[in-house]
């Protein structure tokens, strides 16, 4: 048995190191399978690490490792005055891949562009249902539909766009991996051949690796494309090795199974530093974690007492022991690396004494109150049920008498939106573009207070409100980062929240790793990755 | 004979239609609304909500929904899955072979092992290896295989580096897929070290998996040889001065094998109930797995359709059971 | 007259006992399980005076801890600590109180429903007999765990919800055994008799039936006590059973995993006290079924 158990392991390796030695080829433990490979219909950023990034290219854009915009596969944009209409020059010469069904007869053009974004927005499209029961939920959710009046091809290479209303962001948006571009001579030769799904199982784009197979919940291969019009991956092969449990993926990576691997369990941090065949990037994620009170129930209408309790709990134990300090504490409900971040706002002191004082101030005693604890692990709340343990230990000091609630995950976001809700609910929020809208509009604006909002501390100051919406409306980014300064201010005074933590993002990868690249969004491409000898 | 299968399956019918009902039933009450998961922390305006719902069928009836399932069920379509948007019966097939494989390894392994220990044990009633084997088989039977799983995991793959941690091949092999048994598969692709690098990966989830039903088989197995033993024609044969082996190879034996059969048939729930548990450590991309994953993203037509295919599996073996046991054991037939 | 009846049915129920206590003490087996089952039962009975500290309390001093024996371990935690600073030995000892309470809830909820279900399908017979067995049948057609989980995910997460779903599973094994052997009663003499002299329907089932059927289901529930046990564990496992910070053994496993590399006290011990609970009750199960069937008595 012991033989036998060493031979197979030489036959491994073997195998292994001669593999590498005739292509390279980069495997990354991705968390979970994606929901498919079509990325417009799917919302989870396990699919577009699978998709999105690594088949198809959008118009636009994000600069590597930046949320800044560039020309993908429009070369070139004009805005009009009124800042309604955009017309993009397309690129030339880029080909699509071919898979054993298709091989493209032509180059990418402005045909493409319409059928890819016609097939989201027009509901009467052929494509639009072309799998029972499909959604387009992030071009909803960014507002698309309401926003985009027409799109019309002018010639070949030129594709214009004509909104309802000026939008500033709409460059980022179409950079997002709903916005892809899919080829429309694929998806005719697959409605001829009666196999519509194809589109979703077999993509077909234009990006830097062409898809080979997927098993599902095990494997997806990728292969370098040759054709690529931008800078050619220097891997030839990709491999997604899909490994749902983070210490699972961590053993693969000292086992050199695989290369990088994403969501490292806190806990591993110090045994990924102690390894020197690893290396640990890591950078601030674009996230926070929040404890929201019902400002809208007695006593926690009253700012004093929602100011006390945050007093009372100590974030620096939570850090440690939930995030085995991955994290920093949170004293703005923004994160730190946003722009118009307010450096000046004193963060409330851990101070047990002067909270239990506060509160007998405010006639508060005997106290009892739910914490509402997610069943699910978050990047900004690795594991909300022990947060809320800790909290529930520091407020029993001070005199409070916390019960933990928790529903399932479905039922937790919508009860905890319930008007009048009991409790205060740990949860928290990861931003898509950087813009500090998408955090301060969504979750703490009087708008977001409404049902099917997000704002669940109901909180809804007028003040704080007024800022946002002058913000929104002015283009100067100067002039914009004061007023979110101000209204982080009047946040803090409030203390709808007890802003709890950013965690940090950490990608551990294999030491002979170059050339990756984090993403402030939090994806993972890597066209750019290489393996060094 | 062909009476006894057509009642046997005429009795299958009702069962079956209850089988739909517990399926349907059970998933359409469970908390927690798929629309509302899809939007996660985000949230969803009413409206929307409302006409997501509609454009997935849950705002009909209850039963109107239930009588549209039975309905596609009869022309075999068992939906789509809200999260791949793909059928569930698809999915299902791309994953079963691998769970195939593994019940399979593991209930080789387990008959390979739990009746020749039981009849050495049987025979040498009261001897060391009985007392040990069958306070082994015990302890297998107590159990906790998911920590048993862990514990291989830490001591071969982490401790000895042995075995790989999770997955069915090394990465590094690529083929088609075929049959979808890695075991299979692997080799018909003729890649050198490819099959074993399947059994390697294979190797610790089927012991994790074999550990209870190997426990039950041995025992099992011991009691019935115990039981045939002490039949009088056993005793007779004996005491006519046959050699004590061929007692044992010839009556007693193939007499004791009929419950023992049976044992191994009705191992297949406790399969597939460790399946989940040993998927789940193991990363095993199988039905087990899938279904764990169904259940908490609230997939409905997957974990109805899931449940409805697992249940009519579990029977058909049963079914097979029962018809070997008739085929060895004509008297059951006449009851 | 009636006081030597009570007498005698009295000497006969002591020496009953005193046989059954015979073929049991033969099993060494089962009496080892026996001792270990009364100590684990004193445990849970006496936790919170054998227990060094409270099982929720977090040192905060104290994160992973290891064991008294191994670098860095401190006196005070013999076991060490878990992620939050929670002693181990006394989550250990207070989770004996999971386990017993669990396996006796399930057990009783399982016995009592399936016996009843059992016993008005034996005793009436024809179709009531035929829809309650399908009804069993249906739900013994799911693999035990599958059907836990959809039971709990539907009733919701939950230590309690855990126990139903495990009894709801279970009881079909007690109906059936139930119904069989009130049928198999039903066909004696001394029914027959009992019925002429005008016993009820109730009467008859449980006063003159039921206890001529104890001997199975003693056995069967002591087997579904251990299975009661590890099935709560895995859902704890599964994160559908007890939930945290309840020192309940499966749910501080599934808290552990994440440290099965830096720290191994978590992970192993509160699976070896599973494993050693079930392995008892196991142990005694094996007695109780030798010395109950007489079938194997004669062997």
């Amino acid at each position: 048995m012991k033989y036998l158990s060493h031979g197979l392991l030489a036959v491994s390796a073997l195998a292994l190191t001669t593999a590498f030695a005739e292509a390279k080829t980069f495997v990354y433990c991705s968390e979970a399978s994606p929901e498919g490979f079509d990325p417009s219909p799917y919302t989870a950023g396990t699919t577009f690490d699978a998709s999105g990034h690594p088949i198809y290219n959008r118009l636009t854009e994000f600069k590597k490792g930046t949320t800044e915009i560039e020309p993908g596969l429009a070369e070139s944009w004009e805005v009009s005055e009124d800042g309604t209409e955009y017309t993009f020059k397309l690129r030339q010469g880029v080909k699509f891949h071919s898979n054993d069904r298709f091989t493209p007869t032509r180059d990418f053009n402005a045909d493409d562009v319409v059928f890819s974004f016609q097939r989201q927005g027009d509901p009467n499209h052929p494509w639009h249902q072309y799998i029972p029961g499909i959604t387009y939920e992030y071009y909803t959710s960014m507002d698309m539909p309401n926003l985009v009046k027409s799109v019309e091809k002018i010639d070949d290479y030129t594709v214009k766009f004509t909104l309802n209303r000026p939008e500033a962001p709409f460059l980022a948006n179409i950079a997002m991996p709903f916005a892809s571009i899919v080829s429309k001579e694929y998806a005719d030769t697959l409605e001829a051949a009666g196999a519509k799904e194809g589109l979703n199982n077999a993509p077909i784009g234009t990006g830097p690796f062409r898809f080979v197979a997927y098993q599902k919940d095990a494997v997806i291969r990728y292969q370098k494309n040759a054709d690529y019009w931008g800078e050619a991956p220097k891997i030839d092969d990709l491999i997604f090795a899909i490994t749902p449990d983070p210490s699972v993926r961590l053993q693969k990576l000292k086992a050199g199974e695989c290369h990088l691997m994403p969501y490292p369990s806190p806990a591993d941090l110090e045994s990924i530093r102690a390894d020197d065949s690893l290396k640990l990037d890591e950078q601030p994620g674009l996230n926070v974690g929040y404890l929201a009170y019902n400002t809208t129930v007695a006593p926690f209408d009253n700012p004093k007492v929602r100011k006390a309790l945050n007093m009372a709990i100590n974030k620096e134990a939570i850090i440690d022991a939930v995030f085995q300090g991955a994290a920093e504490p949170a004293k703005n409900p923004i994160p730190p690396t946003m722009w118009s971040y307010n450096e000046a706002v004193e963060d409330d002191p851990y101070d047990p004494e002067a909270a239990k004082a506060m509160l007998e101030e405010e006639g508060v005693t005997d106290l009892s109150m739910n914490i509402w604890a997610m069943p699910v692990q978050r990047p900004y709340m690795p594991n909300a049920r022990r947060t809320a343990e800790l909290m529930q230990e520091d407020l029993s000091k001070v005199g409070v008498n916390a019960e933990i609630v928790s529903y399932e995950w479905g039922e937790y976001l919508q009860k905890s939106m319930e008007a009048g809700r009991d409790g205060a609910v740990i949860l928290g929020w990861t931003g898509d573009n950087g813009d500090p809208d998408n955090f301060l509009s969504v979750l703490l604006s009087c708008d977001a207070a409404k049902e099917g909002g997000a704002n669940r501390a109901f909180w809804c100051n007028e003040e704080f409100s007024d800022l946002l919406q002058q913000a929104k409306v002015t283009s100067e980014q100067a002039e914009r980062t004061k007023l979110y300064e101000q209204a982080q201010v009047i946040f803090k005074e409030q203390a709808p929240w007890l802003t709890i933590a950013h965690s940090t993002q950490y990608v551990p990868m294999r030491a002979e790793v170059t050339g990756f690249v984090m993403s402030p969004l939090g994806d993972f491409t890597f066209e750019n990755v290489d393996l060094a000898e | 004979m062909v009476r006894f299968l057509l009642s046997k399956l005429l009795y299958l019918i009702p069962t079956f239609l209850g089988i739909t009902i517990v399926a349907f039933g059970f998933v359409r009450i469970l908390p927690g609304d798929p629309v509302l998961l899809m939007a996660g922390e985000r949230g969803v305006s009413p409206e929307r909500h409302a006409e997501l719902s509609a454009q997935l069928g849950f705002d009909k009836p209850l039963v109107m929904q239930y009588l549209d399932f039975l309905g596609r069920l009869l022309q075999g379509d068992l939906g789509n899955s809200l999260v791949t948007k793909r059928p569930v019966l698809d999915e299902f097939l791309a994953l079963f072979p691998a769970t195939l494989e593994l019940g399979l390894c593991a209930i080789i392994i387990a008959t390979l092992i739990g009746v020749p220990v039981g009849v050495l044990a049987a025979i040498k009633r009261g001897s060391w290896f009985d007392q040990v084997s069958m306070t082994s088989a015990l302890v297998g039977f107590s159990m906790p295989i998911f920590w048993w799983g862990l514990l291989l995991i830490i001591f071969f793959s982490g401790y000895l580096g042995w075995t790989p941690v999770s997955g069915r091949i090394s990465l590094m092999y690529y083929f088609p897929e075929g049959t979808g048994f890695m075991l299979i598969d692997s080799l018909m692709s003729g890649q050198d070290g490819a099959f074993a690098s399947a059994v390697s990966h294979l190797i610790l989830p089927s012991i994790v998996l074999a550990t209870i039903p190997l426990a039950v088989i041995a025992r099992q197995t011991r009691s019935a040889m115990l039981e045939v033993m002490g039949e009088d024609y056993v005793r007779t044969a004996r005491a006519k001065g046959m050699p004590s082996r061929r007692v044992i190879g010839v009556h007693a034996l193939r007499n004791a094998m009929i419950p023992v059969v049976t044992t191994i048939g009705l191992q297949i729930g406790v399969l597939i109930a460790g399946a989940i548990l040993t998927e789940t450590i193991f990363s095993w991309p199988g039905i087990g797995k899938w279904m764990i994953d169904s259940i908490s993203r609230r997939d409905y037509p997957v974990v109805q359709s899931g449940l409805l295919l697992i249940a009519g599996l579990v029977m058909l073996v049963n079914l097979l059971v029962d018809l070997t046991y008739g085929l060895i054991n004509p008297r059951i037939r006449a009851t | 007259m009636s006081d030597t009846v009570q007498l005698s049915s009295s000497a006969i129920r002591r020496q009953m006992l005193a046989e059954f206590w015979f073929y049991f003490r033969q099993n060494r087996g089962a009496v080892a399980g026996l001792v270990v089952f009364i100590l684990l039962v004193l445990t849970a009975v006496f936790a919170p005076l054998l227990a060094p500290h409270d099982p929720t309390t977090q040192y905060r001093d104290a994160f992973l801890l290891p064991p008294v024996w191994q670098e860095g371990g401190r006196a005070e935690f013999l076991l060490g600590t878990d992620a939050v600073g929670r002693d181990m030995l006394s989550r250990l000892i207070f989770g004996a109180q999971y386990s017993l309470f669990i396996g006796i809830v399930v057990v009783a909820i399982a016995l009592v429903g399936g016996v009843i279900i059992g016993l008005i399908a034996g005793f009436f017979g024809g179709w009531v007999d035929s829809v309650i067995m399908r009804v069993m049948d249906v739900i013994l057609a799911f693999p035990s765990l599958l059907l836990a989980l959809v039971l709990v995910a539907v009733l919701g997460p939950g230590l309690t919800n855990a126990m139903i779903a495990i009894a709801i599973v279970y009881q079909p094994h007690f109906a059936r055994l139930t119904r069989a052997a009130v049928m198999g009663e039903m066909r004696r003499e001394y029914v027959t008799a009992a019925r002429v002299a005008g016993a009820g329907n109730l009467r008859l089932m449980f006063k003159t039936i039921l206890p001529n059927c104890l001997g199975p289901l003693i056995v069967q529930a002591t087997l579904s006590f251990s299975s009661a046990v590890l099935d709560s564990a895995a859902l704890g496992f599964l994160g559908m059973g007890a939930q945290p910070p309840a020192p309940e053994w499966g749910t501080m496993l599934a808290e552990a995993r994440e440290f099965i590399l830096r720290a191994w006290w978590v992970v192993t011990l509160p699976g070896l006290a599973i494993l050693i609970s079930v392995l008892a009750i196991n142990m005694m199960g094996d007695g109780l079924r030798d010395a109950l069937d007489p079938k194997l008595k004669r062997s």
